[in-house]
């Protein structure tokens, strides 16, 4: 069956025509064109497929549609202002911390929601928040540092 | 994934009629019933999502001191909460090992439960304190000891038609403590292959007066261990007490052998977990085990 959905993705309402079995990932990637979200494992291991629901992140693989409205859902793509990067996509850029990139929009949203709540993270909580997220590339090593650097320049305004 | 009817009650009485259905499910947090659903392991006819519902997505403190936590309550909140922090930092502590960060902000307490995992993380903490859980249905609420619930992986006594409310958490006793520790290969993102939850109560002279000791992932269901709860109660706690109650444990445990770890192993974590758990209530007692043990 289809149904109407409506939420707010990236500060604008959208609607969209979904099948009432739509994963709110689903939703985003194959209804509104948000590809940033990527699936990898489909049951909440790989972390891919992260966005903020009211700030905290969240796997929408794991969330259906149909619990969207009346939530703020914010992906990778309502980031960047314009062509100007965010600070945490900037540091992950000067860092070197992507390589193939699968999983990059998920670690940058799990950071802003941890960056978000708590502004100069220590080494270990850094890596709790982005425990859920998977990188087969990096080791992590330059992810952290780059959440450090971005953390210090968002700090700093 | 086969259709299915989506509702979303504003009340439990609605909630509970919804639930008559037999191929209804609760929705909480979705971590374990969708990823069930998309690989096709559960099929679902309707999905009640209970999120709208007050009564099961609050903290409430009690009356006679203790909280019920509402079964919808993300893991992210509870070990965030201030008075589950003071009163009950066992289960904070625990709902912080449910997943990561973005299962923890979605996984319900009262799923974790439901799911009926033996390897639950919040369950042995949640034993450890005497939990109970409130379940409503159709002819009213009943009330009974969380260990009940348990019967079976993925099994537990709530009836169709029925829906687990909250988790009552009585207060804590003076001198008592809980710890739970469990072991994974990696540090976080993992199950427990063995885990073992303990709890404590000293009475005024330093001597046991009361002991429970819950095991995760080494039986079908989580499980007392009534061993090494008698070993304890009547004696001061001691290094070598400890690790003696660890091998009571070890006894007590029912593990199988699997591809995340074979009996004996499990059996040799239970020992240990349960040794150190023991010596983590002991550590918040303020007992020095060295001082004693000379």
């Amino acid at each position: 069956m289809n149904t109407l959905i409506t939420c707010t993705v990236n500060g604008e309402e959208r609607t969209a025509l979904a099948d009432t079995r739509d994963t709110l990932l689903e939703l985003l990637r194959d209804r509104l064109g948000l590809t940033g979200a990527k699936e990898g494992c489909g049951n909440g291991n790989c972390g891919t497929c992260t966005v903020l629901i009211d700030g905290a992140a969240v796997c929408s693989c794991l969330m259906l549609a149909q619990e969207a409205p009346g939530h703020d859902i914010l992906t990778i793509e309502g980031l960047a202002k314009a062509d100007t990067l965010h600070p945490i996509q900037q540091a992950i850029v000067e860092s070197g911390g992507t390589q193939c990139g699968f999983c990059t929009p998920g670690i940058v949203l799990s950071a802003k929601a941890l960056l978000d709540a708590n502004a100069l993270p220590t080494d270990a909580e850094i890596r709790h928040a982005i425990a859920g997220n998977l990188c087969r590339c990096t080791g992590y090593g330059k992810i952290v540092e780059a959440i450090h650097s971005a953390a210090t320049t968002l700090a700093g305004r | 994934m086969q259709d299915f009817v989506y509702e979303r009650p504003q009340t439990m009485a609605q909630a509970v009629a919804l639930l008559r259905r037999g191929d209804a499910r609760v929705l909480a947090g979705g971590t374990d019933l969708i990823a069930q659903m998309r690989e096709g392991r559960r099929s679902v006819g309707c999905i009640v999502d209970i999120k709208r519902i007050g009564e099961l997505t609050g903290i409430l403190p009690l009356p006679e001191g203790g909280v019920a936590i509402g079964a919808a309550v993300t893991a992210a909140t509870v070990s965030r909460s201030s008075p589950i922090a003071a009163n009950f930092p066992a289960v904070a502590r625990a709902a912080r090992l449910i997943g990561g960060v973005q299962v923890q902000n979605r996984a319900s307490l009262g799923g974790n439960i439901c799911n009926a995992a033996p390897s639950a993380d919040a369950v042995p903490a949640l034993v450890c304190h005497a939990a109970e859980a409130r379940i409503a249905g159709p002819t009213g609420t009943r009330q009974l000891p969380l260990e009940t619930l348990f019967i079976g992986p993925g099994k537990t006594t709530i009836e169709r038609g029925e829906l687990l409310v909250s988790i009552v958490l009585p207060p804590p006793s003076a001198r008592s403590a809980v710890a739970y520790l469990r072991f994974t290969p990696r540090r976080e993102m993992d199950i427990a292959i063995a885990g073992a939850g303990t709890y404590l109560r000293l009475d005024q002279g330093g001597v046991i007066a009361e002991a429970r000791v819950t095991l995760a992932s080494v039986g079908p269901t989580p499980m007392r261990a009534p061993l090494a709860e008698q070993r304890l109660v009547g004696e001061r706690p001691t290094r070598a007490l400890l690790a003696e109650v660890g091998r009571c444990a070890a006894r007590d445990a029912r593990p199988i052998s699997d591809t995340r770890g074979s009996a004996d192993y499990r059996r040799s974590l239970i020992a240990v977990l349960t040794m150190r758990a023991l010596g983590d209530c002991c550590g918040q007692l303020g007992m020095d085990l060295e001082a004693s043990s000379k």
